[in-house]
Parts: C-alpha cells; structure tokens; sequence
C-alpha cells in the first residue's frame, strides 16, 4: 500500500467534522437525552407493551415491569432495586428516579418535555438529512461502499475492535465501518421508526395518515417498537461513549466540538 | 483489601451525591414556571401541526366487531359516589335530563328516551388512554353536532364545555373541545356500548366520544352541554379537570 506523500500521518491535527455535522450533534444529543429520559417516565404510566392494535391490563403483553422484576415474554429477571422500584415517599415506577424526566413520578411534566422536545429532534434531523445529501456527507462520510461491506472486512474490523486496536495514521481520517454501520442505523433506523412510531400513537395523526397503523401494525404494535428503537438508540449511547472514552476522550470531544482532531499516531512508529 | 472497600466505598457516595445533585438540579428545571411556560408553546404547535396535516373531517379508523378488546376496562371513575347521581340510577335515569345551555339559541333539556329517538351513529373505535394503553371498543349515540345544530349554536361561542355527575376532588368533571372536533363526524355523545346500554362504569347514562383525542377528553355521566366564547372563567380555566388538576394538555390529539 502507497500512501500519498502529502498525506496526514498520526499526530497531525485534521479538520473532521463540518460545523452542521457538530451542531446537529450536540442538539440531538440533547434532544435524544430528554426524549428517552421523558419518555422512560411516561413507560412508568403503563409499565406493559403488547402487540396489536389494542392493549391493556387485561390482555396478554410481552413485557412488564413489576415490582422487583422485568418480564419479557416467558422470561422472568429479577431486578431488585434497579427495575420496579418504590422510591420513599412516592409511587410505585418501574424505571427509577435518576433516569426520568421529572424524576418522581409525574406523568404530564413528562408529556411536555417529550412533545416539545419531539421537535428538537424532528426539525434539527430533517435539516441535517438535508444538508447531507445535498453537501454529499452522507454519500461521502457514512455510507459503506461494497469493499467495506465485504463480510471478512467487517469480521476484520470486529476482530480489531475486540483487541481495542483503533484505526491510526490516515486511516483515521474516515468512519471505519463499524462506526458507519452505527450511525447509518441511528441516522436512518433508529430516529425515523421512533420518530414514526411516536406519531403513530397519535389519535390524531391515525385519522389523518391511517397508513401508519398498517406500517407498524396497529398502536400497541407501534408503541413496543417505539420503545425497542429508545433501547437501541440508549445502547448505541452507552457503546458510543465507551469507544469516545477508549479512543481518546479530550480528542474525541475536541473534534466535535471544534472540528480539528488529532490522528492518533501509526503503532510502528 | 480495607483500602480497596473505603475507596469503593467513597466512589459509591461520590457517585449517589452526584446523582442526588443532578436529580435535584433537573427537579428545579422541570419546577421553573418558565421552562414550564417554555414547555408550553409545544401545545399550540402541535395542535396547529396536526391540524394542518388533516382534513376536519377526517375519520378517525373504525373497525370490525372482530377486532374489539374482550375486555374493555374502566378508567377514571367507576360509580360517582354522589347521593344525587344513586338518585338516577334507582330511577334508571328516568328523571334524568340532559341540559344544552350557554351560547346557544334555544337551550334545551333532553331525556334520556328523547336522545335516543334522535338520529344515532354507531362506530367501533380504539380508546387512547393517556397513560398508553389502547382499548377498542362499540360505540352508540347521537351526534354532538347535530345536538348543537338543534340547540341553534350562536356565532360566538368556540368551545363545548362538558359538565359531569362525578366529583373530582369535591369539584365536577368537566372537559372540553373546540368546534372543529365537536361538529367532527364521530363527536358523538354515546348511550351505547358495545351493543348494550352504557353501564355506570363506563359513564351511563351519557358520555363524549372525541375519537381524535385521548381517553381523559372523553367526559363520562355528562349532564350539562354548555357552549362558551372562553375557557377562562370555568373552574381552574384550563378547559378540563386533568389540564387543571395535574397539568394535562387541553390538546390531546397526541
């Protein structure tokens, strides 16, 4: 492999992210917090998901929170302290208090953070949807190409991140394919079903686009997949700030928020 | 090993105080009457945005009998425990009427026989109930609109205040709707459920369907159907006993 003779190398500061891909950052980083932090506290209204186009105590759920334990469908985990909780002096809440906005039990402070924060995450995402293709970031940055989807180049990639070696030097300078996986999913998985599937608990939104219901398969079908894209997006929270703290944590948050980022130096230097 | 429990232990503290701080930091967020405020605008906008991507008219979906709930669970209250309302009950709302007052042309007062004579609308719609779950669920009973057109609506009036038999902390329910979702189609004030009278626990002897809203817009034991120009002088003003009580949108399209 020949590099180019003027190309970066570790220990070279380059210019990484745009300023709209580090603004939409920080705003969605905010808004997703708020959102899954909310709409934990609205779970706790109704700590059960069905399937279907309707649910309620009498019908026959997938997942309860009781007191104590999570069940999900025969499987029952005890959860002592963690899950269904009584915190002192208030109410029964099957996610505890240092997870949810408000943190004790109150079900119409929660509604109006998530209803107005929906927003923040709506318009700021369409913006930077737009501006991706337009400016080709997307195309460009996150899109795998065929080479990189080849299975022996993922396996090679996952086998590399298993021993915690990092790209270095020029190779440093793109989205390895992992990442790229990982955010083409937030991006364009992850956000849009929840996005969608929140509207589609909305009475209101179901008179207007009935389609929805026949997308996710009725309201209560929608409201167990909203929450299953809230779970995959606070683990795609919990693995990205993992990787941020091995890769370098003063770097990685120095390039998001100024842009520049230092190429962790090649090992055989 | 002591050493390594202390620091554990220190660590352990550090990190519950912190979290004590920060909990007790987004308290007073959640508290402040301006991001409350702030909050707040979100109502409106949600409200105009989704009125802007449907039609008034737009039917909220109905479906087969084979698709109800087996069972439909009550909510809210079950049975006002009032003497007047037993009063009815024993009686099986015979001396029971429903009275259509405020900003309209000829008030009137109904019997519960008088009502169902009227034209009807029967739909099998899903309940949305605030708290997430959904039930599905037959509905009978007269058009609210065509009530309103009775009672010859005057051109000021912009919302329809429903005032119930049961008692919210000493106070009667009350909810209420804007014009739109009143003349809305499926609006109905239902004496039916699933095929049979609307029993206590449900409402009896009348209660609103919204079909566009969520399950706390959907006044049970109405008794008074009053047209108004302002929400401003009932009760708490915030247009219903949730939006007063607890702080429930007035809006609750979503």
């Amino acid at each position: 492999m020949t590099s180019e003779p003027d190309a970066p190398r570790g220990g070279d500061i380059v210019y990484r992210h745009r300023l709209p891909v580090r603004l939409w950052h920080w705003v969605n980083a905010l808004s997703v917090i708020v959102m899954l932090m909310s709409g934990l506290m609205i779970f706790n209204a109704h700590p059960h998901l069905y399937w279907g186009a309707y649910g309620a105590n009498y019908d026959h759920s997938w997942l309860d929170i009781t007191p104590g334990h999570l069940r999900v469908g025969p499987l029952v985990i005890p959860t002592p302290g963690i899950l269904g909780v009584t915190p002192t002096g208030g109410r029964f809440v099957a996610f505890p208090p240092l997870v949810t906005i408000p943190s004790s039990y109150n079900l119409a402070h929660a509604r109006e953070w998530h209803l107005a924060f929906a927003w923040l995450l709506v318009v700021p995402g369409l913006l930077y949807w737009a501006w991706g293709f337009a400016r080709r970031h997307i195309q460009r940055d996150l899109a795998p190409t065929l080479d990189e989807l080849r299975p022996s180049h993922i396996a090679h990639d996952i086998g590399q991140h298993a021993r915690l070696r990092f790209p270095t030097g020029a190779a440093a300078r793109h989205y390895n394919i992992l990442q790229k996986l990982a955010y083409c999913s937030v991006i364009f998985l992850l956000i849009p079903g929840i996005v969608l599937t929140g509207l589609t608990m909305s009475p209101a939104i179901d008179a207007a686009w009935p389609w929805l219901l026949d997308v996710f398969g009725g309201r209560q079908s929608a409201r167990s997949i909203h929450f299953l894209c809230a779970m995959g997006l606070a683990f795609f929270i919990l693995i990205h700030l993992v990787m941020v703290v091995l890769a370098g944590p003063i770097n990685e948050v120095r390039s998001m928020v100024t842009g520049r980022y230092r190429l962790p130096r090649e090992k055989s230097e | 090993m002591s050493a390594r429990l202390s620091r554990r232990g220190l660590l352990g503290s550090l990190a519950a105080s912190g979290g004590g701080l920060l909990l007790a930091g987004c308290d007073k967020i959640d508290a402040s009457p301006t991001v409350q405020k702030v909050l707040g605008f979100a109502e409106p906008i949600n409200l105009h945005a989704q009125r802007l991507v449907s039609d008034r008219a737009a039917l909220a979906p109905e479906f087969s009998a084979s698709e109800m709930s087996p069972f439909f669970r009550t909510n809210g209250t079950a049975m006002p425990g009032t003497p007047d309302y037993a009063q009815l009950v024993a009686n099986n709302f015979a001396d029971w009427k429903l009275v259509v007052d405020g900003l309209v042309a000829t008030p009137l007062a109904l019997s519960l026989d008088a009502i169902r004579q009227l034209p009807r609308r029967t739909q099998i719609t899903r309940h949305d109930c605030v708290e997430g779950w959904s039930a599905i669920g037959q509905w009978t009973g007269l058009p609210l609109g065509m009530l309103l057109k009775q009672a010859r609506l005057r051109s000021q009036a912009r919302y329809i205040v429903f005032h119930c038999a049961d008692l919210f902390n000493g106070t009667p329910y009350y909810e209420s709707i804007d014009l739109i979702d009143a003349f809305h189609p499926q609006t109905i004030l239902a004496w039916g459920m699933n095929g049979q009278t609307l029993s206590v626990g449900h409402g009896a002897p009348l209660r609103l369907r919204v079909e566009r809203q969520l399950g706390y817009k959907q006044a049970k034991y109405v008794m008074r159907v009053e047209a108004v120009a302002s929400l401003a002088g009932i009760n708490g003003g915030k247009g219903g006993t949730w939006e007063d009580a607890i702080g429930y949108q007035w809006y609750a399209g979503i």
